[in-house]
C-alpha cells in the first residue's frame, strides 16, 4: 500500500513538543501526520536499551516542568503517564561528609543544621520566596507571550495588561523575580545562605544547560527556569518518568496515536515546500513529497528557519536573529550499567540516599572553576556532576539488585579549542569516572557498560544545534518576547501555514511541552478565523 | 496494652517516623519513611508489603460448614470452590450490612473468614444444631499482603506456584521450610497476594520475602499508602464508607448492600435458593426500588479545583492523604444529592477522587454534580463529575 502523501497538519519531528503539537491538532479534528527522523519518537527524551537488561536515558533523565494541562488534556494517564516522584536528593561534600534531603521538613532542618543552624532556618525563607516569584510569574510563563514589535491593537493592550499584572504583584515578589531574572544564582544565594554545601546545591540549577557559571549575570533566570516546574501541586518537585524520560514520550506518542494522529518514523524531512508565500508540504530526504496545508517544525530554531527552509524566502531581520540566536551546547552525559549501587564511605551498605538527584558540585566555587575550563574552550577537569540512579525505584530500569546511572555534565562545550569531540569523546568519559572514583570509591570496578554523550552526539543524534540541551541558550534576550526572535515569538513564521513549536519557542527547552500546545492553539485559531 | 503484630520486631525496625496506628488493637505503621508518597508508588510501580496481621480471622470448619455460610454470608459459597476465595458480606435481618470481609475456603469443609470486628459471638449464637466449628484463630496467624506489579515475578521465586494462581484463588506453599497459604488477594486494586503464615514463622517469612523483594525496590509500605490505594480500587472501608448495621443508631447510619454497591455479589438472587439472613428485606428492595443511594465515584473537574483555590490566591492543593470525612454533594440547584467519605488526590491518575454516596436519581456515570470543599474556611463548590468504580484497574490486577 503507498503511503498516504495528503494531511490536515504535518508536524516535522517527534520529539515531546512534536508529539504534543500533533496530538492536540488531532485531537481537534485535523488529518496529522509526525515525521521522525529517527527510529523512535522522543527526540532528546528517549530511552534506550543499551547492554541487555539496562534502560539508559541517553539524554534527558528527570521530570517537572511538564505543564499540568497537558496531562488532563491529552488524557495521558489512560496511557500510562506516571511520575515517580524522588524522595531524595543526596550532595557528597569534599570532605566525605553530605547534605541529604528527604521529604520531611523538620527532618531536613535538622540536617541542614548540621552544616549551619542560620541555613537551616533561612532555607524556609529561601524557599518561600522562589515559590512566590514561581507563583507570580507563572501565569505569563503559561501563556502566550504578546508580539513586541507588533502596532495591533490587541497587542498592545495585551503587552500593557503585562504591565498592570506585574505592577499588582507584591512588591516583594516583583523585586525578587527582577533579581531572579537578571542576576547571578550566587548573588541571591549568598543572600539566604552561609554553607557551601547548600549554596553550591541550589546553585546547580542555575547552570544547568547553560554557558554560565552560578556568578554570571543569567544564572538567576536559568535557577527561577528550573523551580517552575510542578508534581501534585508541590512547586519545584522533580520526578522519574517510569520507565526514564523515553517511557514519558511513549507514553505521548500513545496519545497521540490514540487522538488520531499518525507517526511515520524514519521519515527525515528535507525542507518545506511553499509556494507564493504558503506553506504546502514537506519533501523527504527520499525525494517523496507529503501535503499539508499547515505544516509545523518541532526542531529547533536554526533548522526550522535555516535548514528547512531557503532562507531567501525570509526577512533580512530574521534571518540575522536566527544566526544571532546563541546555541554553544555546554552538557554532557555519561551513563553507565553498574553492577550494583555505588558505596559511599560515610554511609557504608547504605543506598537510601540514591533514589533521587545526587548532586556532585559542593560549592559555588568548584561550579565556577568547572566553568572556568569551559570559558576557556576546554571542558571541565572536575566536573559538575548531576547523577541520578533511577533503578532505585522503578525496577523496569535495571535487573534486581543492579543499577542504572545517569550523569548530567558540566561543563562540556560544543567547541573545543584545540580538539575535537570525536578525539576528545572517551577522555570525557574517563575524567567523570575518575571524579566519581573519587565520590564513591571502587566505583571503577562496577562498571558494565559505559555510554558518552558528548555535545556533538547531541547534535548529531538528536539535531539539536550544537547540542544546546534547550535549543538554544536561556539568556534574557532569548526568552519570552524574543523567542526565538522579535517579532516571531507566537509560533507563526513568515510562511503562512507555516508554524514553530520546539523548545527554541516560548516558554523554551526542558521536558515541558508548553511550546507545542501553545502553536496548537495559535495553529487551530488562525485554521478558525481561516474558515 | 496495645498489641503487636507477629512482623512486629521487623515493621518497628523499618519504621522510621516513629508513626502508628491502632488497628484492632494492634500497632500498624502508618508510614515507615518520611514520604508516604513513595510507599503508595512502590505499590503501583513496584511492589510493597503491608502486614495486615491486625484482621479478625475466623476458623470456620465442620460437615456444615458450607451450609451454615451459605445461610450467614450474601453472596453464595456454594460457588466458592476449595482453594478459591470470596469477598462478601453478612447482613441482619432487615437486610443492613454488618460487615464485609473475604472468606477462603481451604477445603470442602473449612473456612477461614476476614473480618475488621470481633464477629466471634455473632457467628456462634447463628449456628443453632448444626456441625460447625468457629475459632477465632486472629493471633496465631500473621499476614502479609504483597501487592504490586512485581508482586508476581518476586513471589514466584519464593514459591514457583505463584506463577499460575489465579485472581481470588489460595494455594498451601512452602516458602523455604515455613508452610504458608497463599492467596492471590489485597485491597489496593492491584496485582497482589497475601501470605498467610503461622505466629511463630512469621519473621522467618519477612526475612525471605524481603531478602528475593529488596532488589526489585519492593519496601513496606504503610497505612496512608494502602488508604489512598483502596480509594483508587474503589474499595469501600468500615466506618468510613459505611457503618456496622449492628452498632448504628439509625437507618441513616446504616446501608444496604445495593446501597453500597454490593449488587453484583446477588446477582444470582432469582437461581439460587439459599435461605440467607437479609435475604428477604433485599428481595423486597430489590422489587421496590427502595434503595436510597448508590455508591459511586466522583472525580473533581481539575480545572475548576484549580480555579477555586487560584481565586483566593493559593497554589491548589494536591494532597494524597486521604480525607475520610464527609464533603456534601449536590446537584445544579444545590439540593444536597449525597456525600464524599473518602476522598483523595489519586497521584497515579492525577485528580482528586472520592468515594461517593449519592441517590439514586443522580448516580449515573457522567452526571454533573458539585462538591462542597472549603477553602480559607469558605465553601466553594467544585465542578465533579461522577464515574464508574474502580477508578484504577489495571489489567495485571486480575491477568
Ligand atoms: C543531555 C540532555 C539532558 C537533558 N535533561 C533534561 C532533564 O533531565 N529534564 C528536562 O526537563 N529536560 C532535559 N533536557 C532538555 C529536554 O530534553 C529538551 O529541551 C526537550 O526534550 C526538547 O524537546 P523538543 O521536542 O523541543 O525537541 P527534540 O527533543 O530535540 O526533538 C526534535 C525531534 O526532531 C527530530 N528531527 C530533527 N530533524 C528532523 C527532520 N529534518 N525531519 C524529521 N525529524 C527531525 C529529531 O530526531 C527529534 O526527535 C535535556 C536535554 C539533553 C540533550
Amino acid at each position: 500500500m503507498a503511503a498516504r502523501n495528503k494531511y490536515d497538519a504535518i508536524v516535522i519531528g517527534g520529539g515531546h513538543n512534536g508529539l504534543v503539537n500533533g496530538a492536540y491538532l488531532a485531537k481537534a479534528g485535523l488529518s496529522t501526520l509526525i515525521l521522525e527522523r529517527r527510529h523512535l519518537v522522543g527526540g532528546a527524551a528517549i530511552t534506550e536499551e543499551l547492554h541487555p537488561g539496562f534502560s539508559f536515558t541517553t539524554f534527558s533523565y528527570a521530570l517537572s516542568l511538564l505543564r499540568p494541562e497537558i496531562i488532563h488534556e491529552l488524557e495521558l494517564t489512560k496511557h500510562g503517564f506516571m511520575p515517580l516522584l524522588m524522595p531524595t536528593t543526596f550532595a557528597p561534600m569534599e570532605n566525605g561528609d553530605y547534605l541529604m534531603f528527604g521529604q520531611d521538613k523538620n527532618e531536613n532542618h535538622h540536617e541542614i543544621a548540621r552544616h549551619s543552624r542560620r541555613d537551616a532556618d533561612a532555607y524556609d525563607a529561601f524557599g518561600h520566596m522562589m515559590e512566590q516569584a514561581v507563583h507570580g510569574i507563572r501565569p505569563l510563563m503559561d501563556s502566550i507571550p504578546p508580539d513586541i514589535t507588533s502596532k495591533d491593537p490587541e497587542e498592545r493592550a495585551r503587552l500593557a495588561a503585562i504591565g498592570s499584572y506585574l505592577a499588582d504583584l507584591p512588591p516583594k515578589v516583583l523585586h525578587s523575580l527582577v533579581r531572579l531574572l537578571t542576576g547571578s544564582a550566587a548573588d541571591i544565594l549568598e543572600d539566604y545562605f552561609e554553607s557551601d554545601i547548600l549554596q553550591g546545591l541550589l546553585a546547580s540549577s542555575g547552570i544547568i544547560g547553560t554557558k554560565v557559571g552560578p556568578r554570571s549575570q543569567g544564572s538567576g533566570l536559568v535557577l527561577l527556569y528550573h523551580s517552575f516546574g510542578e508534581h501534585d501541586g508541590a512547586y519545584g518537585a522533580w520526578a522519574f518518568h517510569k520507565g526514564g524520560n523515553g517511557g514519558f514520550t511513549q507514553v505521548l506518542a500513545s496519545a497521540a496515536q490514540a487522538l488520531g494522529a499518525e507517526i511515520r518514523l524514519e521519515a527525515p524531512v528535507d525542507h518545506v515546500v511553499t509556494r507564493n508565500g504558503k506553506a504546502t508540504g514537506v519533501v523527504l530526504e527520499d525525494g517523496s513529497e507529503i501535503e499539508a496545508r499547515t505544516v509545523v517544525s518541532a526542531v529547533d530554531p536554526r533548522r526550522t528557519f535555516l535548514q528547512l527552509l531557503d532562507p531567501r524566502e525570509l526577512p533580512a531581520d530574521l534571518v540575522e536573529d536566527i544566526q544571532r540566536f546563541r546555541f554553544q551546547g555546554t552538557s554532557a552525559k555519561v551513563n553507565f550499567a553498574l553492577d550494583a549501587n555505588p558505596t559511599y564511605p560515610a554511609l557504608p551498605g547504605r543506598s537510601d540516599m540514591y533514589r533521587g538527584f545526587i548532586n556532585i558540585g559542593p560549592s559555588l566555587d568548584y561550579l565556577e572553576r568547572a566553568f572556568d575550563d569551559a570559558k576557556y574552550g576546554w571542558y571541565s577537569q572536575r566536573p559538575y556532576i548531576d547523577s541520578c540512579i533511577q533503578s532505585n525505584i522503578d525496577p523496569d530500569m535495571a535487573p534486581p539488585g543492579k543499577a542504572v546511572m545517569s550523569n548530567f555534565i558540566q561543563y562540556a562545550p560544543y567547541h573545543l579549542r584545540e580538539s575535537d569531540w570525536d578525539t576528545e569523546r572517551e577522555r570525557l568519559g574517563d575524567v567523570v569516572q575518575a571524579r566519581l572514583e573519587e565520590v564513591f570509591p571502587g566505583f571503577g570496578d562496577l562498571v558494565l557498560h559505559r555510554e558518552v554523550v558528548t555535545p556533538l552526539d547531541i547534535e548529531r543524534v538528536v539535531g539539536l544545534t550544537e547540542g544546546n540541551i534547550f535549543a538554544g541558550e536561556f539568556l534574557a534576550p532569548q526568552m519570552f518576547f524574543f523567542r526565538p526572535a522579535p517579532g516571531w515569538n507566537q509560533y507563526r513564521t513568515p510562511i503562512d501555514g507555516y508554524y514553530q513549536c520546539g523548545s527554541g519557542t516560548h516558554p523554551g527547552g526542558c521536558v515541558m511541552g508548553a511550546p507545542g500546545r501553545f502553536a496548537s492553539q495559535q495553529i487551530l485559531g488562525d485554521l478558525a478565523k481561516r474558515r | 496494652m496495645i498489641r503487636e503484630t507477629p512482623f512486629h520486631p521487623r515493621t518497628a525496625v523499618a519504621n522510621q517516623t516513629g508513626l502508628w496506628s491502632h488497628w484492632s488493637g494492634y500497632l500498624a505503621a502508618d508510614r515507615y519513611q518520611m514520604s508516604d508518597k513513595f510507599e503508595y508508588f512502590a505499590i503501583r510501580n513496584s511492589a510493597g508489603v503491608i502486614d495486615t496481621s491486625p484482621l479478625y480471622k475466623y476458623r470456620i470448619h465442620g460437615a456444615d460448614a458450607e451450609r451454615f455460610l451459605s445461610g450467614v454470608l450474601i453472596r453464595d459459597i456454594r460457588k466458592c470452590r476449595p482453594g478459591q476465595a470470596h469477598y462478601t458480606a453478612w447482613c441482619n435481618h432487615d437486610g443492613w450490612v454488618m460487615e464485609d470481609g473475604v472468606i477462603f475456603r481451604h477445603t470442602e469443609d473449612e473456612f477461614l473468614l476476614t473480618a475488621a470486628e470481633p464477629n466471634q459471638a455473632y457467628l456462634e449464637d447463628l449456628r443453632g444444631p448444626m456441625r460447625v466449628i468457629i475459632e477465632d484463630v486472629s493471633d496465631e496467624y500473621g499476614a502479609l499482603a504483597l501487592q504490586g506489579p512485581y508482586a508476581r515475578e518476586v513471589l514466584s521465586k519464593l514459591a514457583p506456584e505463584m506463577e499460575t494462581i489465579g485472581y481470588f484463588h489460595l494455594t498451601p506453599a512452602k516458602i523455604g521450610r515455613v508452610p504458608v497459604t497463599i492467596s492471590r488477594t489485597g485491597y489496593t486494586g492491584d496485582l497482589g497476594y497475601e501470605i498467610w503464615v503461622e505466629r511463630d514463622d512469621a519473621l522467618e517469612i519477612w526475612d525471605r520475602l524481603f531478602e528475593t523483594a529488596a532488589p526489585y525496590g519492593v519496601i513496606p509500605a504503610g497505612q496512608t499508602a494502602l488508604l489512598i490505594t483502596r480509594i483508587e480500587a474503589g474499595l469501600i472501608l468500615i466506618d468510613v464508607d459505611f457503618y456496622s448495621a449492628r452498632y448504628s443508631w439509625n437507618d441513616d447510619q446504616r446501608a444496604t448492600p445495593l446501597e453500597l454497591n454490593m449488587g453484583w455479589m446477588l446477582r444470582d438472587l432469582e437461581s439460587d435458593d439459599r435461605a440467607f439472613i437479609g435475604r428477604r428485606a433485599i428481595e423486597r428492595e430489590k422489587a421496590e426500588g427502595t434503595s436510597r443511594w448508590r455508591t459511586v465515584g466522583i472525580m473533581a473537574d481539575w480545572e475548576d479545583w484549580d480555579r477555586a483555590y487560584n481565586a483566593r490566591g493559593l497554589v491548589p492543593p494536591k494532597d494524597h492523604t486521604p480525607e475520610h470525612g464527609g464533603m456534601m454533594i449536590y446537584d445544579e440547584k444545590v439540593r444536597q444529592i449525597g456525600w464524599t467519605p473518602s476522598f483523595v488526590y489519586s497521584p497515579v491518575l492525577q485528580h482528586h477522587i472520592g468515594i461517593a454516596r449519592i441517590r439514586p436519581d443522580h448516580a449515573k456515570v457522567g452526571t454533573k454534580v458539585g462538591l462542597e470543599v472549603t477553602i480559607d474556611h469558605r465553601y466553594e463548590m467544585v465542578g465533579s463529575v461522577v464515574t464508574r468504580l474502580p477508578f484504577y484497574n489495571p489489567p495485571r490486577k486480575t491477568a
